[in-house]
């Protein structure tokens, strides 16, 4: 093994506790398991200066021992992939909100102080909405170590989230009293971006009156400038919506013209019934908005994950009773979802989770196992016609009828799957492991090692939970690649990912896979 | 009967959440012909009786069960608990509740409060009091109410750790019971006669009674390792996918072998004092004391519906803490000795001051004629 830089040995620890901790920039030796530095027994600013490739401290406190601390950058950086993907700061089935928040801020902190550059490239991977806005504040709250080109990720990462997300994150940033030129910059670019600004006004009226006060922007137009400043000053307005929202104060017909929410409000001030509202509104609803207020909603364009868990809401006897369209709209989806992978994958026997802990949290009802479900027919789809074996934990075999329950016999699970002999095998699960513990990690070890060491079977696990006490998702066995996943969709996208954290990969691979990813990202946002 | 018989329960794979290890037990056919009932009272039991001298005696039920038996069976199969029929749970005052084991409205049906029985059966051991000076123990019982009456108990979500562990708990198919450690120190067990009663009462679990010891070994223990599965696979040791299953098959039953004679050994082979508290059926309802002894062996008392077999339809118990365990054997001793202090201290094989000091110490000072004592005492000086 190649010698890890360790503290220079002391006379003084008998004295002074703290002396035998590793100084700043200096590379502690992993945990006896992996190779990953075990930075949460050190202190603060300790944790954020070890092993870090890119840091001036850490550069010369690593000449000559390039191999392990490029796996132990890989390493990190695929284990701050995974948080960013299926962490969002929500209640688990196992961790509070708390614990989860306060896990990924220190997370977000440690991967941006260590590998900025790659934190920012993570703007350009499918990791969600919440993770995105995080890595925006952080980085802007940093502007003195910034890299060249993070303006340009950032910017494209905005435009595609949802503008109430970007709004909160303004509202963060001036809360933060982030107000350099760069956030200035982006921020006067992204609103200035927005395609109708009478209708932010409307529907995001605090949001977009703090980001224009905190950058000192000016209104998109004197009309709109004046609804959100000085209200009193028009008697109408010209544009549409803005006139809209001022007749709704006393008209009933004009609401109808707003955008849902605010509509809502309006038809609350004026006491209309609720199913009345619904009926007349609903051209002006959402997808999603039509969703949750079960309107009929199109499920031919429902993406599949959202699908799922429309699915698994309803409730059994409507299942049994809808079975054949929820099974053809599902499978639509997913075929969708797959596109051009559609029928490639060959033999592919897939383990999925329906225990009892998939039932997620209150905030994130059924998430996991619609996870689950969605992968259920993503890889149905994936593989070749009739060689898909799905095995869920409970022994039940109607997709449709999943319902959380029961323990994680995850093991013997593994074993009736490969007892078919698949090409690839999928694990769709949270990682605890229970019926007994810790068997699906000796069977794959064992399978591994003694039965299939040409690795004629890949297996790959994907999980859809963020375990706040190891800062990733949780693993069932080293030898077996962990993803974490938060939409079905992105399976066969994580699956690439998930090939680097075999340790067959160096991390100069990732740094290639992540440029070109990035390159990818930013020719696909410029105009 | 001396031992409490878990005939017919088979011990699955533990969960561990912190420093609380649960282990499901499961049954292959649910005991036919009794099912145990929740009933929730009012205002969560709470109430108090004025007893007049501007004391009131304030007493906290947070549930009851009823075990509803029929010789039949077909209400074996029936899913779901169901109040017999009798619409909404009906309030029951506090004062009224003087009988813990008590029929309720059809013949086939008995309303019981799950542990008071035991509890009750502990404290009052030998609380008929002392024979010999029963003028005196009856006129201060009633004058001061039994003092050694008091016993400390922990509501189950005043146990750190136990209610999230009962929460994240994944309940197994068929699932009838559930050994309940913390730190790994069997706290309690508990066991009801069907799985859709089980799923049902898993979580009045939260809201019983637990000893002293758990709650300080749940405040001041660390959490638990989890007992992972391990497969030897040494050379030549596994050649293809069917020796890979046996292998883990052979670690479940390894752990069941190993859970039920090490961690459970204690509850099924110390022989316990059983006595018949109600017939009903083919049923008994037991509550059991344990034998008090001494030298660090677990101790529970607890109470026990046996079906015609002697196998435990209903189980739950209730582990007491040294100082517990000491306070019943000194009872016991002294009861033997029919409560004289000079034979006790005979048949202890110390002197009188010893067993003055270890009543004393044991909380029991008030059953003690101060005066007697000292007299005694400063003879013993003198001579």
């Amino acid at each position: 093994m190649p010698p890890v830089c360790r503290a220079a040995p002391t006379t003084t620890a008998a004295r002074n506790p703290l002396a035998v901790l590793p100084r700043p920039g200096v590379s502690v030796p992993g945990p006896a398991a992996g190779l990953r530095c075990d930075f949460r027994n050190l202190p603060l600013q300790q944790r954020l200066r070890c092993s870090r490739p890119h840091s001036p401290a850490g550069v010369h406190a690593h000449e000559g021992e390039g191999a392990v601390s490029e796996l132990v950058a890989a390493e990190d950086v695929l284990l701050f992939v995974n948080a960013a993907v299926t962490a969002t700061g929500q209640r688990e089935f196992r961790s509070s909100a708390a614990e989860q928040r306060f896990s990924l801020a220190f997370l977000h902190e440690y991967v941006r102080v260590n590998y900025r550059p790659v934190y920012a490239a993570a703007l350009a991977l499918d990791i969600n909405d919440h993770n995105a806005a995080l890595i925006a504040e952080h980085l802007l709250r940093t502007p003195k170590e910034a890299e060249p080109g993070e303006g340009r990720l950032i910017a494209a990462r905005l435009a595609l989230l949802p503008p109430q997300r970007v709004y909160r994150l303004f509202g963060a940033l001036r809360a933060a009293g982030v107000n350099n030129r760069r956030t200035r910059a982006i921020v006067r670019a992204w609103l200035a971006a927005r395609p109708d600004p009478a209708l932010d006004a409307v529907k995001y009226r605090t949001g977009l009156k703090a980001a224009l006060r905190h950058v000192h922007a000016r209104p998109a137009d004197p009309e709109t400038g004046d609804f959100l400043f000085a209200p009193g000053r028009r008697v109408r307005y010209e544009n549409a919506t803005l006139d809209a929202h001022r007749r709704a104060h006393y008209e009933q017909g004009a609401l109808y013209e707003l955008p849902f929410t605010v509509a809502e409000g309006f038809a609350a001030k004026h006491g209309i019934p609720r199913a009345v509202f619904l009926e007349r509104i609903a051209p002006r609803m959402t997808r999603l908005e039509r969703l949750r207020t079960d309107r009929a909603a199109d499920l031919s364009v429902m993406p599949l994950t959202r699908l799922a868990l429309y699915v698994l809401a309803l409730p059994f006897a409507e299942r049994v009773e809808r079975r054949a369209e929820l099974t053809a709209a599902l499978r639509a989806a997913a075929r969708r979802a797959a596109g051009p992978y559609a029928g490639s994958w060959g033999r592919v026997a897939a383990v999925l989770d329906d225990s009892f802990s998939s039932s997620g949290s209150a905030v994130k009802r059924r998430r996991p196992l619609a996870v689950a479900l969605g992968c259920h027919f993503l890889l149905e789809a994936l593989a070749s016609p009739g060689a898909y074996t799905p095995l869920w934990t409970s022994g039940r075999d109607d997709p449709l009828l999943v319902h959380p329950y029961g323990p994680t016999p995850l093991g013997l699970r593994i074993l009736d799957a490969l007892d078919t002999g698949p090409e690839r095998l999928v694990i769709v699960s949270d990682g605890w492991d229970n019926a007994p513990p810790g068997l699906a990690g000796e069977v794959l070890r064992v399978w591994r090692s003694r039965l299939d060491p040409e690795r004629a079977t890949s297996v790959v696990h994907l999980n859809p939970v963020y375990d706040t006490e190891g800062f990733d998702v949780r693993r069932l066995a080293p030898s077996v690649p962990t993803a974490g996943i938060r939409d079905a969709e992105d399976l066969a996208a994580l699956v690439e990912i998930a090939q680097f954290a075999e340790g067959r990969t160096g991390f100069a691979e990732l740094r290639a896979y992540l440029d070109r990813r990035v390159e990818q990202f930013l020719k696909e946002a410029a105009p | 009967m001396t031992r409490i018989d878990l005939g017919g329960l088979v011990t699955r794979p533990a969960q561990v959440w912190g420093g609380v290890r649960l282990v499901p037990l499961v049954r292959d056919e649910p005991v036919p012909g009794l099912r145990l009932h929740r009933e929730v009272y009012e205002g969560w039991g709470a109430d108090s009786v004025a007893l007049g001298d501007r004391t009131a005696y304030t007493s906290y039920i947070p549930h009851g069960f009823v075990a509803d038996w029929t010789g039949t069976g077909a209400e074996a199969a029936a899913y779901g608990t169901r109040l017999g029929g009798e619409g909404e749970p009906t309030a029951v005052p506090v004062r009224r509740l003087h009988r813990m084991a008590k029929r309720r409205g059809r013949e086939d049906r008995l309303r019981f409060l799950p542990l008071h029985l035991a509890l009750e059966g502990y404290l009052a051991l030998h609380f008929g009091g002392p024979s010999v000076v029963w003028d005196d123990w009856s006129r201060e019982a009633l004058r001061r109410g039994l003092s050694p009456r008091a016993e400390a108990a922990y509501a189950g979500w005043a146990v750190p750790g136990l209610a999230e562990a009962l929460r994240v708990f994944e309940l197994h198919p068929g699932q009838c019971g559930l050994l309940l450690y913390v730190a790994d120190a069997l706290a309690s067990a508990f066991v009801v006669p069907h799985a859709d009663d089980y799923r049902l009462l898993h979580p009045t679990l939260v809201e019983d009674l637990y000893g002293e010891l758990v709650h300080q070994y749940a405040y001041y223990g660390a959490p638990v390792p989890e007992f992972t599965a391990r497969i030897r696979d040494g050379a030549g040791g596994i050649r293809g996918l069917a020796d890979l299953r046996a292998a883990a098959l052979e670690q479940e039953r390894a752990w069941a072998v190993a859970h039920d004679g090490l961690m459970a050994r204690d509850l099924r082979e110390t022989s316990y004092s059983f006595e018949r508290a109600y017939r009903m059926g083919p049923f008994s309802l037991y509550r059991f004391l344990p034998p008090f002894e001494r030298g660090g062996r677990e101790q529970h008392i607890g109470e026990v519906i046996t079906d015609r077999k002697g196998r435990a339809a209903y189980l739950k118990t209730f582990r007491l803490s040294e100082n517990q365990i000491r306070k019943g054997y000194l009872l016991n001793r002294l009861a033997d000795c029919d409560w004289h202090l000079g034979r006790t201290a005979e048949a202890l094989g110390t002197s009188y001051a010893e067993v003055v000091r270890r009543v004393r110490g044991a909380g029991l000072g008030g059953l003690l004629d101060a005066h007697a004592v000292a007299r005694r005492l400063r003879e013993d000086q003198e001579s």
